[in-house]
């Protein structure tokens, strides 16, 4: 950590020579391609920093690997479409809306009357009797409730696509895209944080993939496979001031958010609230001993961190101005934020911040270099061997690219366990 | 009558086959999580890359099954087992045997077998791309229609070959595997050190031995199920994330660490699926005469659509997770 330094009496040489990398490389895609493209890039690593610290608190901080970061980050990538995008005519001036609301109203009165039922045991039925109950009546509320649904929501995409956005700041949408995957993120946490750490791997991994399944056929709420565009930035946009003042100013914000975010970090890692969630990762037993409650602190780490990825889920698709939820894929949205969060540190916030924005810019440079590599294979193949290199070599050249990412979680994992700048723990003499 | 054929096609028999599939994969899995206590995530891919060999090498000699009456990729099947049995100890040699050695705590290896994961993947997609292929090249997959001699029924039960082939290999595999951990001695080993590995090894067993056994089984038969996987429906690289979720859900139901528990969960999950993809309204509809005029059978009476089948591995997990987080077979790790 920067601010143990003067306490250990030392230079931080690593943090500085790996900061001094990071800066390199990202002035070397500058030259190479130009400032706006740049620019853009800062503001997507930015973006993946805020994702990656959200990883790193879950994973360096408590242990708890999320493998669903996609689906976190999707729904805070909904969240910020659904209230920026202006509210679509097409839905609010018929009855659909109406409708809707009712059904919504009815869907909250079954879940009342499913909850009532779970709790018949309170007035002497017994409890076999009453699981059985339970079960067969949300049977029968949930297909009646689908059968609500439905109609409506074929309706609305019949007649407007879908219910269009609320029209609002766009930085409103970042905050409830925090909310939305903090509230994922605590039902996933309630259930699994008491097992085994390998379940939370699986639910997670289960529910990124069923997240996307509703965005991608729900299309009355998220227009499917249609795509929702353009969202509105929160700051002005390149049409009014142009590319490359426009990226500026949102680099500014999503800067701004990592500052803030790794500065509340610090303080708490350094609290007595740090010491006590290091202290439940090193030795679950003892911190147990102490009166720590640790399902508690564990699950609250863990929404923390769902918290921080609905955001920069928010900020990353805000970015990209479109709203795809085919878009979202596991390599690109869980997986690189696996190899930043490792490679820079698990449990160090300023080795993370390093590790995504370095691996942020090889990830975009490796699409360039494979195509070459590529092409030089091919040149050289058909010069030596006259070889007849198949036809869509390109989408092939870039399939090389999950090979590389898997190969450096492994090779990081053996080689270098700790990151790049491993975290210090500061020991009490 | 012609409904309750449909519903044998619908769900007994591809109910069956989800059930077998997942049910090869899970065994695996309930394996290597007793002997090295982690979930090894990347066994999907395992199952893809065993039906890739036998892709390449169907591509290599077709038709040459038709000389002792059976489908190309069926003969080829061992060799592609052989070799994904290979490439599991290969991969534990390289990636996990080390961190291992170390003595990381489990979810580093989870980690460890995720990159893996990424790696078969991107082997495959370089080498294959990402469109979805058929195994059966220049044969014709033979459909079976089997008249049932029944008055009023004019359909007949349909079954594949791939299907006829996936429940006897499922069969085979399950009682060879019985035999296997009941009988030999590498067998009771094996349950040996899936109940205390420390006991295990001061009892002079051979641990090195026990997990080269593990990996090859669970190789083998990932072969076996991505292959027959691939010849129900076809190879496509991009499977093995959406058949992940319902192997792990079918080891965890049949308590993580039991073989035949992971069986029965394969088996469980199968069918849970099937029938909650299944339109309950066909078999409804023949009774709406006997229903008052207010009660009509609506037209779909689906649980979820197919576009979530997804979601009912998820819900079985979620559901065992919390009332029973052992399994029904009481598995050892929680």
């Amino acid at each position: 950590m920067l601010a143990n330094a003067p306490i250990l009496n030392r230079l931080p040489v690593r943090e500085t020579i790996v900061a001094g990398i990071v800066v390199v490389a990202i002035i070397g895609v500058i030259m190479a391609q130009g400032m706006t493209f740049g620019v853009r890039m800062m503001v997507e690593a930015t973006c993946y920093a805020i994702l990656a610290l959200g990883f790193t608190i879950q994973w360096g901080y408590a242990g708890q690997l999320n493998a669903g970061v996609l689906g976190f980050l999707a729904l805070g990538g909904y969240a910020a479409m659904a209230f920026s995008v202006p509210m679509n005519a097409a839905f609010w001036n018929t009855d659909l809306p109406q409708q809707l609301g009712w059904a919504i109203v009815r869907a909250v009165f079954y879940i009342l009357i499913i909850i009532g039922v779970s709790q018949i045991h309170r007035l002497g039925v017994p409890k076999k009797v009453r699981t059985w109950a339970t079960i067969i009546v949300a049977f029968i509320l949930y297909m009646m409730m689908k059968s609500h649904f439905v109609p409506i929501a074929s309706a609305i995409e019949r007649e407007a696509q879908f219910i269009g956005g609320l029209g609002m700041h766009p930085l409103v949408g970042w905050l409830v895209g925090g909310l939305l995957a903090g509230v994922a993120g605590y039902f996933i946490g309630r259930i699994c944080l008491g097992l085994r750490s390998d379940y939370l791997v699986i639910a997670t991994l289960g529910i990124a993939e069923i997240i996307k399944a509703v965005m991608v056929n729900e299309e009355w709420l998220t227009r499917g496979t249609l795509t929702v565009s353009p969202i509105p930035w929160p700051v002005p946009g390149p049409g009014d001031i142009g590319f490359l003042a426009a990226r500026s100013l949102y680099l500014t914000l999503t800067a701004l958010v990592v500052l803030a975010i790794f500065l509340l970090l610090q303080r708490a890692y350094k609290a007595p609230w740090g010491r006590m969630i290091r202290s439940i990762r090193d030795n679950e037993i003892s911190a147990a001993a102490m009166g720590k409650d640790i399902n508690k602190r564990r699950l609250e780490i863990f929404v923390f961190g769902c918290i921080l990825m609905g955001i920069g889920g928010a900020a990353l698709t805000n970015f990209t101005s479109i709203f795809n939820a085919q878009g979202y894929l596991p390599l690109n949205h869980t997986f690189l934020i696996l190899v930043m969060a490792i490679l820079g540190g698990p449990g160090n916030n300023l080795g993370t911040i390093l590790g995504a924005f370095l691996v942020y810019v090889i990830w975009v440079m490796s699409e360039p270099v494979a195509l070459y590599v590529m092409q030089v294979v091919i040149y050289l193949g058909d010069m030596w061997f006259a070889w007849e290199p198949p036809g869509n070599i390109a989408s092939r050249a870039l399939q090389s690219r999950v090979f590389i990412i898997g190969l450096l979680i492994t090779l990081i994992l053996r080689f270098a366990p700790q990151g790049l700048m491993p975290e210090k723990v500061k020991h009490d003499t | 009558m012609n409904e309750f054929i449909f519903f044998i096609n619908n769900v007994v028999i591809s109910g069956a086959v989800a059930g077998s599939i997942y049910a090869l994969g899970a065994i695996g899995i309930t394996l290597i999580f007793s002997i090295m206590r982690f979930a090894h995530f990347a066994h999907a891919d395992m199952m893809t890359f065993g039906a890739f060999m036998v892709f390449i090498f169907t591509a290599m000699f077709p038709g040459s099954g038709a000389a002792l009456g059976i489908p190309t990729p069926i003969l080829m099947l061992p060799i592609a087992m052989a070799i994904t049995a290979v490439l599991a100890i290969g991969l534990d040699n390289a990636f996990y045997k080390p961190l291992r050695d170390k003595g990381v705590k489990p979810i580093v290896l989870v980690i460890a077998s995720l990159g893996v994961t990424l790696m078969l993947q991107g082997i495959i997609r370089m080498f294959a791309g990402t469109s979805s292929r058929s195994l059966y090249i220049g044969e014709r997959k033979e459909i079976y229609r089997l008249e049932v001699p029944m008055e009023g029924i004019t359909r007949p039960i349909v079954i594949t070959d791939p299907q006829i082939w996936l429940i006897i290999f499922a069969i085979v595999a399950v009682v060879a595997l019985h035999f296997f951990l009941t009988r030999s001695r590498l067998g009771k080993a094996m349950r040996a050190m899936s109940d205390n590995p420390d006991l295990a090894e001061v009892s002079g067993i051979n641990t090195r031995a026990v997990v080269m056994v593990t990996w090859v089984i669970a190789g083998a038969l990932a072969a076996v199920a991505g292959t027959m996987l691939a010849m129900d429906v076809a190879l496509q690289p991009q499977l093995s994330f959406f058949i992940l979720l319902p192997i792990f859900a079918a080891t965890i139901v049949g308590g993580v660490g039991q073989p035949y528990g992971a069986i029965a969960g394969g088996y469980l999950v199968g069918f849970v699926e099937t029938l909650s993809v299944f339109n309950w309204s066909i078999l409804l509809r023949p009774l709406q005469p006997m229903l008052p005029e207010a009660l009509e059978v609506p037209r779909n009476l689906a649980l979820v659509g197919t576009e979530y089948k997804i979601v009912v591995p998820f819900f079985i997990l979620v559901v065992v997770l919390i009332w029973r987080p052992t399994g029904i077979f009481k598995g050892k790790v929680i």
